[in-house]
């Protein structure tokens, strides 16, 4: 698993990238109650919006880590958005997306490098 | 404004101690939420009771030969005929109509009027009040008092412990009496929808105060962010955003603010506005919205059937009592009926949103004790 500064995460299998928020961002978002997934098809360059997070407070962007096109998205989370802080980083992803450029996916933090970056904040 | 400069409350220490998370509000630092977070701090409230620090509002003493009918120069409210032991909800307007802030001004005992006023708009609210009311009345601002809101279905019995005689007061009645050893002012009010209280104490009092009600197992402490969610599905609107100086009480939905006998005389600041809105020359006013899919947040657009932008959202977000989102937003007389079907613009696409009547929540006031 590899993460950003925006705390979103992504684990890689084959070209295919699933993609969350970390438990500390969904600590930080507190309960969520509604999750915009994007829609299959959709090409996402990175940095580019790829979901957004509601919280009782406040809708909250979820950047794409990595260029590519969305594969599916998890429609488990329009039932059971809570599941992002149950599961930040398992049941809780957003959406699977085929990356273009896997050389993308080392250069962003592991989780050691991540930890230290949470460190910092 | 940078955090040094943020004003603290009598309770800052307390909050931190809670595990709150703070923010500035109103030029001061206070709690959005504790550790629960705001979905069970909200749900806690309608079901036992929970504690809030409001100490950031303004509070004050407005004393002078006549402080009631001086009064009335800058509100719609019939003030003259406020009874000792009563409050009343009131708006401090513009020449215009428009509403300077949202206010509660109530008679504790017979020292004037007891005005409690938004925290962001205390220095102008004063400021106008002075302005206009100067040689009439003398404002003497309580800036050594903090405020304590609690509120919630088990509030009357929480509060029926420390000080009997508060807790038996009926809704909008206010005294002004000794509580946990202190002189306290106390209303039956607030801003949750729910039964509950307001509680001024000195500052220096306030910490023990709190305490002493926390370490009841049905009391916790409730942030801002659940006091934002509880007032909106109260149907209560919230200054800055739902308020501003171009909205009027009539465009607000608060008509009953304005009183018959003030109706009658049209006697109050932008009187020629809210008497011709009052008979139906009305652009815009205020409704509720169920809203289907994603939460509609306060600059959201409302279009009608035909996707015509009609409206704007003034205060939307997820509703934890109800399990879906709210908002309260602007549209004109003709799509206010409730039943009508609009929709919201949120991220670029419509959605289904319904109006509905207010509170979306009913109320749950004692007004009988």
């Amino acid at each position: 698993m590899r993460f950003t500064k925006d705390h979103e995460w992504v684990s890689l299998d084959g070209d295919v990238a699933t993609i969350g928020i970390t438990a500390y961002a969904a600590e930080q978002l507190g309960d969520v109650v509604f999750v915009e997934t994007p829609d299959v098809g959709k090409t996402v360059a990175a940095g580019d919006g790829l979901a957004v997070v509601e919280s009782v407070k406040a809708a909250s962007d979820v950047y794409a880590p990595l260029s590519g096109e969305v594969l599916e998205a998890n429609g488990a989370l329009a039932e059971a958005p809570e599941t992002v802080n149950q599961a930040p980083e398992a049941g809780g992803w957003f959406a699977k997306v085929k990356i273009a450029d896997a050389s993308a996916y080392e250069a962003l933090m592991d989780r050691a490098a991540y930890d230290a970056y949470l460190e910092t904040l | 404004m940078s955090d040094e400069t943020l004003k603290l409350t009598p309770l800052y220490a307390a909050h931190l101690e809670a595990g709150a998370r703070m923010v500035p509000f109103a030029g001061y630092s206070m709690p959005v939420q504790y550790r629960d977070g705001v979905l069970k701090e909200h749900l806690w409230t309608r079901e036992n009771a929970g504690l809030f620090d409001v100490s950031h509002m303004g509070q004050a003493r407005l004393r002078g030969v006549s402080p009631l009918s001086a009064f009335e120069e800058v509100t719609p409210g019939d003030f003259i005929g406020l009874k000792p032991g009563k409050q009343r909800y009131s708006v401090l307007l513009n020449k215009k109509g428009g509403i300077i802030d949202d206010l509660m001004a109530g008679r504790p005992d017979d020292d004037g009027l007891f005005v409690v006023v938004n925290g962001a708009c205390k220095e102008n609210d004063f400021k106008v009040i002075d302005d206009e009311l100067a040689g009439q009345v003398r404002i003497d601002r309580l800036e050594d008092r903090a405020l304590l809101a609690l509120q919630g279905p088990k509030a009357a019995e929480v509060l029926a412990i420390h000080a009997p005689d508060a807790a038996k007061l009926a809704f909008m009645e206010t005294a002004a009496l000794q509580a946990f050893g202190v002189d306290a002012i106390v209303s039956r009010s607030g801003y949750t929808g729910e039964d509950g209280y307001e509680i001024s104490v000195p500052g220096e009092a306030a910490l023990r105060i709190w305490n002493t009600l926390l370490a009841d197992e049905r009391v916790r402490p409730i942030g801002l962010g659940a006091r934002d969610s509880l007032r909106l599905e109260a149907g209560l609107p919230l200054y800055g955003h739902d308020l501003d100086e171009t909205v009027s009480p009539i465009e607000a939905g608060l008509g009953f603010a304005v009183s018959k006998k003030r109706r009658d005389a049209g006697d109050f600041p932008g009187a020629r506005r809210i008497t011709a809105e009052l008979a139906g020359d009305l652009t815009r006013k205020t409704v509720g919205l169920k809203v289907e899919g994603a939460p509609a947040r306060e600059g959201a657009e409302i279009a009608d059937a035909d996707g015509d932008v009609v409206g704007l959202v003034t205060s939307g977000g997820f509703a934890p009592s109800l399990g879906y989102p709210i908002a309260l937003g602007f549209v004109p007389p003709a799509l206010a009926a409730v039943g009508t079907e609009l929709k919201v613009i949120v991220r670029g696409r419509a959605q289904p949103a319904q109006v509905v009547a207010t509170p979306f929540v009913p109320h749950r006031y004692v007004r009988k004790v």
